[in-house]
Protein backbone atom coordinates (compact mmCIF):
# COMPACT_ATOMS: atom_id res chain seq x y z
CA UNK A 1 0.00 0.00 0.00
CA UNK A 2 1.39 3.45 -0.85
CA UNK A 3 -0.65 5.47 1.76
CA UNK A 4 1.92 8.70 1.94
CA UNK A 5 0.51 12.11 1.32
CA UNK A 6 3.02 12.71 -1.28
CA UNK A 7 1.46 9.75 -3.60
CA UNK A 8 -2.05 10.90 -2.69
CA UNK A 9 -1.02 14.21 -3.64
CA UNK A 10 0.08 12.57 -7.19
CA UNK A 11 -3.26 10.69 -7.89
CA UNK A 12 -5.13 13.59 -6.64
CA UNK A 13 -3.03 15.53 -9.91
CA UNK A 14 -3.68 12.63 -12.10
CA UNK A 15 -7.37 12.78 -11.53
CA UNK A 16 -7.36 16.44 -11.86
CA UNK A 17 -5.57 15.49 -15.42
CA UNK A 18 -8.07 13.43 -16.41
CA UNK A 19 -10.57 15.17 -15.63
CA UNK A 20 -9.32 17.75 -17.92
CA UNK A 21 -8.34 15.46 -20.32
CA UNK A 22 -12.14 14.26 -20.57
CA UNK A 23 -13.35 17.98 -20.59
CA UNK A 24 -11.32 18.46 -23.58
CA UNK A 25 -13.22 15.51 -25.26
CA UNK A 26 -16.07 16.45 -24.44
CA UNK A 27 -16.30 20.15 -25.67
CA UNK A 28 -14.91 18.20 -29.06
CA UNK A 29 -17.96 16.45 -29.51
CA UNK A 30 -20.55 18.98 -27.90
CA UNK A 31 -19.67 20.90 -31.74
CA UNK A 32 -21.51 17.81 -33.15
CA UNK A 33 -24.24 17.33 -30.50
CA UNK A 34 -27.55 19.00 -29.81
CA UNK A 35 -27.70 18.08 -26.48
CA UNK A 36 -24.47 19.34 -24.82
CA UNK A 37 -22.57 17.60 -22.20
CA UNK A 38 -22.42 20.53 -19.24
CA UNK A 39 -19.02 20.84 -19.18
CA UNK A 40 -19.28 23.61 -16.52
CA UNK A 41 -20.34 21.08 -14.14
CA UNK A 42 -16.69 19.62 -14.80
CA UNK A 43 -16.72 16.08 -12.31
CA UNK A 44 -20.13 16.04 -11.70
CA UNK A 45 -21.32 16.41 -15.51
CA UNK A 46 -23.37 13.64 -16.49
CA UNK A 47 -22.42 11.70 -19.45
CA UNK A 48 -25.00 8.39 -19.80
CA UNK A 49 -27.17 6.90 -17.61
CA UNK A 50 -30.78 8.26 -16.63
CA UNK A 51 -29.47 12.08 -16.31
CA UNK A 52 -26.89 11.64 -18.72
CA UNK A 53 -27.59 13.41 -22.25
CA UNK A 54 -25.44 11.00 -24.53
CA UNK A 55 -26.85 8.47 -27.15
CA UNK A 56 -24.80 5.03 -27.12
CA UNK A 57 -22.90 6.03 -30.88
CA UNK A 58 -22.06 8.95 -28.87
CA UNK A 59 -20.81 7.50 -25.85
CA UNK A 60 -18.65 5.43 -28.20
CA UNK A 61 -17.10 8.12 -30.13
CA UNK A 62 -16.51 10.27 -26.08
CA UNK A 63 -14.74 6.80 -24.89
CA UNK A 64 -12.68 6.23 -27.89
CA UNK A 65 -11.31 9.77 -27.60
CA UNK A 66 -10.96 10.11 -24.38
CA UNK A 67 -8.96 6.89 -24.72
CA UNK A 68 -6.28 7.57 -27.57
CA UNK A 69 -6.02 11.07 -25.29
CA UNK A 70 -5.09 9.19 -22.13
CA UNK A 71 -3.02 7.04 -24.17
CA UNK A 72 -1.17 9.84 -25.50
CA UNK A 73 -0.79 11.77 -22.54
CA UNK A 74 0.06 9.06 -20.03
CA UNK A 75 1.78 6.95 -22.68
CA UNK A 76 -0.02 3.56 -21.87
CA UNK A 77 -2.64 1.77 -23.12
CA UNK A 78 -6.10 1.53 -22.00
CA UNK A 79 -9.08 0.09 -22.78
CA UNK A 80 -11.68 1.82 -20.85
CA UNK A 81 -14.63 -0.95 -22.38
CA UNK A 82 -14.61 -4.02 -20.65
CA UNK A 83 -17.51 -6.36 -19.36
CA UNK A 84 -17.19 -5.13 -15.99
CA UNK A 85 -17.80 -1.73 -17.17
CA UNK A 86 -20.64 -2.31 -19.52
CA UNK A 87 -22.45 -4.39 -16.34
CA UNK A 88 -21.41 -2.63 -13.93
CA UNK A 89 -24.79 -1.19 -11.53
CA UNK A 90 -22.66 2.02 -10.98
CA UNK A 91 -21.85 3.29 -14.19
CA UNK A 92 -18.22 4.56 -14.89
CA UNK A 93 -19.81 6.43 -17.66
CA UNK A 94 -22.31 8.16 -15.26
CA UNK A 95 -20.48 11.22 -14.90
CA UNK A 96 -17.24 12.63 -15.95
CA UNK A 97 -16.13 12.16 -12.36
CA UNK A 98 -17.47 8.93 -12.58
CA UNK A 99 -15.03 8.07 -15.91
CA UNK A 100 -12.18 9.89 -14.40
CA UNK A 101 -11.79 7.87 -11.50
CA UNK A 102 -12.77 4.56 -13.58
CA UNK A 103 -9.51 5.32 -15.65
CA UNK A 104 -7.43 5.78 -12.75
CA UNK A 105 -8.64 2.56 -11.80
CA UNK A 106 -8.04 0.93 -15.31
CA UNK A 107 -4.64 2.80 -15.45
CA UNK A 108 -3.41 1.34 -11.92
CA UNK A 109 -4.57 -2.31 -12.92
CA UNK A 110 -2.71 -1.95 -16.36
CA UNK A 111 0.45 -1.28 -14.08
CA UNK A 112 0.26 -3.71 -12.45
CA UNK A 113 -0.28 -6.19 -15.11
CA UNK A 114 3.17 -4.55 -16.23
CA UNK B 1 -18.53 17.48 -44.03
CA UNK B 2 -17.47 16.60 -40.79
CA UNK B 3 -17.22 19.65 -39.06
CA UNK B 4 -15.12 18.22 -35.85
CA UNK B 5 -12.05 20.26 -35.75
CA UNK B 6 -8.59 17.72 -36.26
CA UNK B 7 -5.68 20.04 -34.83
CA UNK B 8 -4.27 18.12 -32.44
CA UNK B 9 -0.39 18.33 -32.60
CA UNK B 10 1.24 15.67 -34.73
CA UNK B 11 -1.56 15.12 -37.18
CA UNK B 12 -0.59 15.51 -40.71
CA UNK B 13 -4.23 15.72 -42.25
CA UNK B 14 -4.92 18.39 -44.40
CA UNK B 15 -8.28 17.25 -45.68
CA UNK B 16 -10.45 15.98 -42.63
CA UNK B 17 -13.81 14.28 -43.07
CA UNK B 18 -13.37 12.90 -46.67
CA UNK B 19 -10.60 11.92 -48.95
CA UNK B 20 -8.36 14.08 -50.70
CA UNK B 21 -7.23 11.82 -53.63
CA UNK B 22 -4.29 14.09 -54.32
CA UNK B 23 -2.74 12.48 -50.70
CA UNK B 24 -1.04 9.24 -50.48
CA UNK B 25 -3.04 6.84 -49.23
CA UNK B 26 -1.92 5.24 -45.52
CA UNK B 27 -2.68 1.33 -45.94
CA UNK B 28 -2.10 -1.23 -43.41
CA UNK B 29 -1.53 -5.23 -44.13
CA UNK B 30 -1.11 -7.87 -41.77
CA UNK B 31 0.69 -10.85 -42.57
CA UNK B 32 3.52 -9.10 -44.93
CA UNK B 33 6.54 -11.37 -44.58
CA UNK B 34 5.23 -13.83 -47.28
CA UNK B 35 2.58 -14.74 -49.51
CA UNK B 36 0.24 -12.84 -50.67
CA UNK B 37 0.45 -10.10 -47.68
CA UNK B 38 3.34 -9.70 -49.16
CA UNK B 39 2.70 -9.75 -52.64
CA UNK B 40 -0.17 -6.98 -51.58
CA UNK B 41 2.24 -4.79 -49.84
CA UNK B 42 4.48 -4.26 -53.16
CA UNK B 43 1.27 -3.76 -55.25
CA UNK B 44 0.04 -1.32 -53.04
CA UNK B 45 3.62 0.62 -52.87
CA UNK B 46 3.56 0.23 -56.58
CA UNK B 47 0.43 2.26 -57.03
CA UNK B 48 2.02 5.20 -54.44
CA UNK B 49 0.57 3.88 -50.88
CA UNK B 50 2.26 4.26 -47.73
CA UNK B 51 2.26 0.83 -46.62
CA UNK B 52 2.35 -0.57 -43.31
CA UNK B 53 3.10 -3.69 -42.66
CA UNK B 54 3.46 -6.56 -39.51
CA UNK B 55 4.24 -10.21 -39.33
CA UNK B 56 5.81 -11.90 -36.33
CA UNK B 57 9.12 -12.38 -37.75
CA UNK B 58 11.34 -9.24 -38.82
CA UNK B 59 10.47 -8.45 -42.16
CA UNK B 60 12.65 -9.54 -45.56
CA UNK B 61 12.42 -6.96 -47.82
CA UNK B 62 12.39 -2.85 -47.68
CA UNK B 63 11.05 0.01 -49.53
CA UNK B 64 11.31 3.51 -48.51
CA UNK B 65 7.39 3.70 -48.22
CA UNK B 66 7.63 0.84 -46.06
CA UNK B 67 7.25 1.00 -42.26
CA UNK B 68 7.87 -3.12 -40.78
CA UNK B 69 6.48 -4.08 -37.45
CA UNK B 70 7.06 -7.44 -35.43
CA UNK B 71 3.73 -7.99 -33.70
CA UNK B 72 1.55 -10.86 -33.21
CA UNK B 73 -1.66 -10.03 -34.47
CA UNK B 74 -3.46 -12.33 -31.87
CA UNK B 75 -1.95 -9.92 -28.88
CA UNK B 76 -3.67 -7.12 -28.01
CA UNK B 77 -0.82 -4.98 -27.27
CA UNK B 78 0.84 -5.65 -30.47
CA UNK B 79 -1.89 -4.50 -32.32
CA UNK B 80 -2.36 -1.42 -30.38
CA UNK B 81 1.17 -0.96 -30.90
CA UNK B 82 1.12 -1.12 -34.86
CA UNK B 83 -2.09 1.70 -34.79
CA UNK B 84 -0.43 4.15 -32.59
CA UNK B 85 2.91 4.33 -34.45
CA UNK B 86 1.00 5.00 -37.79
CA UNK B 87 -1.11 7.60 -35.47
CA UNK B 88 1.82 9.22 -34.64
CA UNK B 89 3.53 8.81 -37.82
CA UNK B 90 0.68 9.63 -40.36
CA UNK B 91 -2.36 10.81 -38.23
CA UNK B 92 -4.42 8.60 -40.45
CA UNK B 93 -5.42 5.56 -41.53
CA UNK B 94 -7.75 4.88 -45.04
CA UNK B 95 -7.30 1.49 -45.81
CA UNK B 96 -6.83 -1.82 -43.84
CA UNK B 97 -6.45 -5.61 -45.04
CA UNK B 98 -6.66 -8.38 -42.45
CA UNK B 99 -4.72 -10.45 -44.67
CA UNK B 100 -2.95 -12.54 -41.92
CA UNK B 101 -4.39 -15.93 -41.22
CA UNK B 102 -3.44 -19.65 -40.95
CA UNK B 103 -4.96 -22.78 -41.80
CA UNK B 104 -5.22 -26.64 -40.29
CA UNK B 105 -6.24 -28.99 -42.57
CA UNK B 106 -7.00 -32.20 -40.45
CA UNK B 107 -9.73 -34.92 -39.87
CA UNK B 108 -11.44 -33.22 -36.90
CA UNK B 109 -11.14 -36.43 -34.74
CA UNK B 110 -7.94 -35.66 -35.32
CA UNK B 111 -7.40 -32.21 -34.46
CA UNK B 112 -5.52 -30.85 -31.65
CA UNK B 113 -6.94 -28.29 -29.69
CA UNK B 114 -3.81 -26.13 -29.41
CA UNK B 115 -4.12 -25.95 -33.35
CA UNK B 116 -7.85 -25.15 -32.94
CA UNK B 117 -7.06 -22.42 -30.23
CA UNK B 118 -4.34 -21.12 -32.78
CA UNK B 119 -6.45 -20.70 -35.80
CA UNK B 120 -9.34 -19.28 -34.39
CA UNK B 121 -7.04 -16.73 -32.35
CA UNK B 122 -5.24 -15.52 -35.22
CA UNK B 123 -7.92 -15.55 -37.94
CA UNK B 124 -10.92 -14.08 -35.76
CA UNK B 125 -9.40 -12.34 -32.63
CA UNK B 126 -6.62 -11.01 -34.67
CA UNK B 127 -9.05 -10.10 -37.59
CA UNK B 128 -11.49 -8.14 -34.73
CA UNK B 129 -8.31 -6.89 -32.92
CA UNK B 130 -7.06 -4.71 -36.45
CA UNK B 131 -10.69 -4.21 -37.58
CA UNK B 132 -11.52 -2.54 -33.64
CA UNK B 133 -8.23 -0.50 -33.67
CA UNK B 134 -8.02 0.30 -37.23
CA UNK B 135 -11.70 1.99 -37.09
CA UNK B 136 -10.51 3.87 -34.07
CA UNK B 137 -7.88 5.79 -36.19
CA UNK B 138 -10.47 5.78 -39.69
CA UNK B 139 -13.12 7.56 -37.73
CA UNK B 140 -11.24 10.18 -36.64
CA UNK B 141 -11.74 11.90 -40.46
CA UNK B 142 -14.75 9.54 -41.33
CA UNK B 143 -13.20 7.48 -43.95
CA UNK B 144 -11.95 4.16 -44.14
CA UNK B 145 -11.98 0.76 -45.88
CA UNK B 146 -11.75 -2.47 -44.30
CA UNK B 147 -11.14 -5.74 -46.63
CA UNK B 148 -11.04 -9.32 -44.47
CA UNK B 149 -10.12 -12.51 -45.41
CA UNK B 150 -12.65 -15.33 -46.33
CA UNK B 151 -11.51 -18.35 -48.55
CA UNK B 152 -13.88 -20.69 -50.87
CA UNK B 153 -14.06 -23.48 -48.00
CA UNK B 154 -17.22 -21.79 -46.00
CA UNK B 155 -19.29 -21.58 -49.38
CA UNK B 156 -18.13 -25.56 -50.20
CA UNK B 157 -18.17 -26.30 -46.37
CA UNK B 158 -14.82 -28.35 -47.30
CA UNK B 159 -13.95 -31.44 -45.10
CA UNK B 160 -11.25 -31.43 -43.19
CA UNK B 161 -10.65 -28.12 -42.80
CA UNK B 162 -13.70 -27.76 -39.93
CA UNK B 163 -11.95 -25.57 -38.00
CA UNK B 164 -10.45 -23.22 -41.32
CA UNK B 165 -13.90 -22.78 -42.46
CA UNK B 166 -15.44 -22.04 -39.19
CA UNK B 167 -12.88 -19.21 -38.39
CA UNK B 168 -13.29 -17.45 -41.43
CA UNK B 169 -17.33 -17.94 -41.03
CA UNK B 170 -16.40 -15.88 -38.19
CA UNK B 171 -14.54 -13.04 -40.30
CA UNK B 172 -17.59 -13.07 -42.67
CA UNK B 173 -20.49 -12.81 -39.65
CA UNK B 174 -17.57 -9.79 -38.04
CA UNK B 175 -17.66 -8.50 -41.70
CA UNK B 176 -21.42 -8.11 -41.95
CA UNK B 177 -22.01 -6.95 -38.24
CA UNK B 178 -18.96 -4.54 -38.47
CA UNK B 179 -20.14 -3.19 -41.82
CA UNK B 180 -23.46 -2.13 -39.93
CA UNK B 181 -21.99 -0.74 -36.91
CA UNK B 182 -19.09 1.31 -38.39
CA UNK B 183 -21.21 2.69 -41.57
CA UNK B 184 -22.33 5.84 -39.91
CA UNK B 185 -18.24 6.01 -39.50
CA UNK B 186 -17.95 6.42 -42.62
CA UNK B 187 -15.45 2.52 -43.18
CA UNK B 188 -16.79 0.19 -45.28
CA UNK B 189 -15.96 -3.65 -44.21
CA UNK B 190 -15.92 -6.07 -47.07
CA UNK B 191 -14.08 -9.75 -47.36
CA UNK B 192 -12.73 -11.45 -50.31
CA UNK B 193 -13.11 -15.20 -50.25
CA UNK B 194 -9.88 -16.58 -52.29
CA UNK B 195 -10.22 -20.20 -54.09
CA UNK B 196 -6.89 -22.07 -53.12
CA UNK B 197 -3.31 -20.43 -54.23
CA UNK B 198 -0.03 -21.73 -54.64
CA UNK B 199 1.09 -20.56 -51.22
CA UNK B 200 2.61 -21.57 -47.96
CA UNK B 201 -0.81 -22.30 -47.34
CA UNK B 202 -1.35 -25.07 -49.02
CA UNK B 203 1.64 -26.49 -49.38
CA UNK B 204 1.05 -29.73 -47.68
CA UNK B 205 -2.55 -30.15 -49.15
CA UNK B 206 -2.03 -33.66 -51.43
CA UNK B 207 -2.47 -32.59 -55.40
CA UNK B 208 -5.60 -35.05 -55.45
CA UNK B 209 -7.52 -32.87 -52.77
CA UNK B 210 -6.69 -29.81 -54.45
CA UNK B 211 -7.89 -31.15 -58.04
CA UNK B 212 -11.28 -32.03 -56.04
CA UNK B 213 -11.15 -28.75 -55.03
CA UNK B 214 -10.85 -27.28 -58.48
CA UNK B 215 -13.42 -29.17 -60.01
CA UNK B 216 -15.97 -27.39 -57.38
CA UNK B 217 -15.05 -24.05 -59.17
CA UNK B 218 -16.98 -22.73 -61.66
CA UNK B 219 -13.54 -21.33 -63.15
CA UNK B 220 -11.75 -24.74 -62.29
CA UNK B 221 -7.84 -23.62 -61.56
CA UNK B 222 -6.07 -22.42 -58.67
CA UNK B 223 -6.24 -18.69 -57.82
CA UNK B 224 -3.58 -15.85 -58.15
CA UNK B 225 -2.39 -13.39 -56.15
CA UNK B 226 -3.30 -10.53 -59.19
CA UNK B 227 -7.32 -12.41 -58.46
CA UNK B 228 -7.23 -11.28 -55.35
CA UNK B 229 -5.76 -8.17 -55.30
CA UNK B 230 -7.86 -7.19 -58.03
CA UNK B 231 -10.99 -8.05 -55.59
CA UNK B 232 -9.11 -5.67 -52.78
CA UNK B 233 -8.61 -3.17 -55.20
CA UNK B 234 -12.25 -3.04 -56.43
CA UNK B 235 -13.15 -2.51 -52.79
CA UNK B 236 -10.46 -0.07 -51.48
CA UNK B 237 -11.55 2.68 -54.47
CA UNK B 238 -12.82 5.85 -52.91
CA UNK B 239 -15.84 5.20 -55.10
CA UNK B 240 -16.72 1.55 -53.11
CA UNK B 241 -18.26 3.65 -50.86
CA UNK B 242 -21.64 2.37 -51.55
CA UNK B 243 -20.19 -0.89 -50.93
CA UNK B 244 -20.26 -2.61 -47.58
CA UNK B 245 -20.54 -5.81 -46.13
CA UNK B 246 -20.28 -8.12 -49.04
CA UNK B 247 -17.83 -10.67 -49.30
CA UNK B 248 -16.77 -11.42 -53.17
CA UNK B 249 -15.81 -15.23 -53.57
CA UNK B 250 -13.03 -15.76 -56.69
CA UNK B 251 -13.72 -18.76 -58.66
CA UNK B 252 -17.64 -18.86 -59.43
CA UNK B 253 -17.86 -20.44 -56.33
Amino acid sequence: MSGNSETTLMATDRFRELVNIIITQAQELNEELEDKIDVDAREDAPLFGKEGILKSIELVNLIVAVEQAVEDQFDVFLTLADEKAMSQKTSPFKTIGALAAYIEKRMDEEMDQA
Amino acid sequence: MNPSPEKKAGEKMEHPGDYNENRTPVTLITGTSRGIGRFLARHYLGMGHKVIGCSRKPGDWSHDSYDHHIADVTKEKDVKTVLKAIRNSYGRLDNLINNAGIAAMNHMLLTPTAVVERVLNTNVLGTFLFCRESARLMKKHNYGRIVNFSTVAVPLKLEGEAIYAASKAAVVTLTHVAARELAQLGITVNAVGPTPIQTDLIAGVGPDKIEALLKRQALPRLGTFEDVANVIDFFLRKESGFITGQVITLGGV
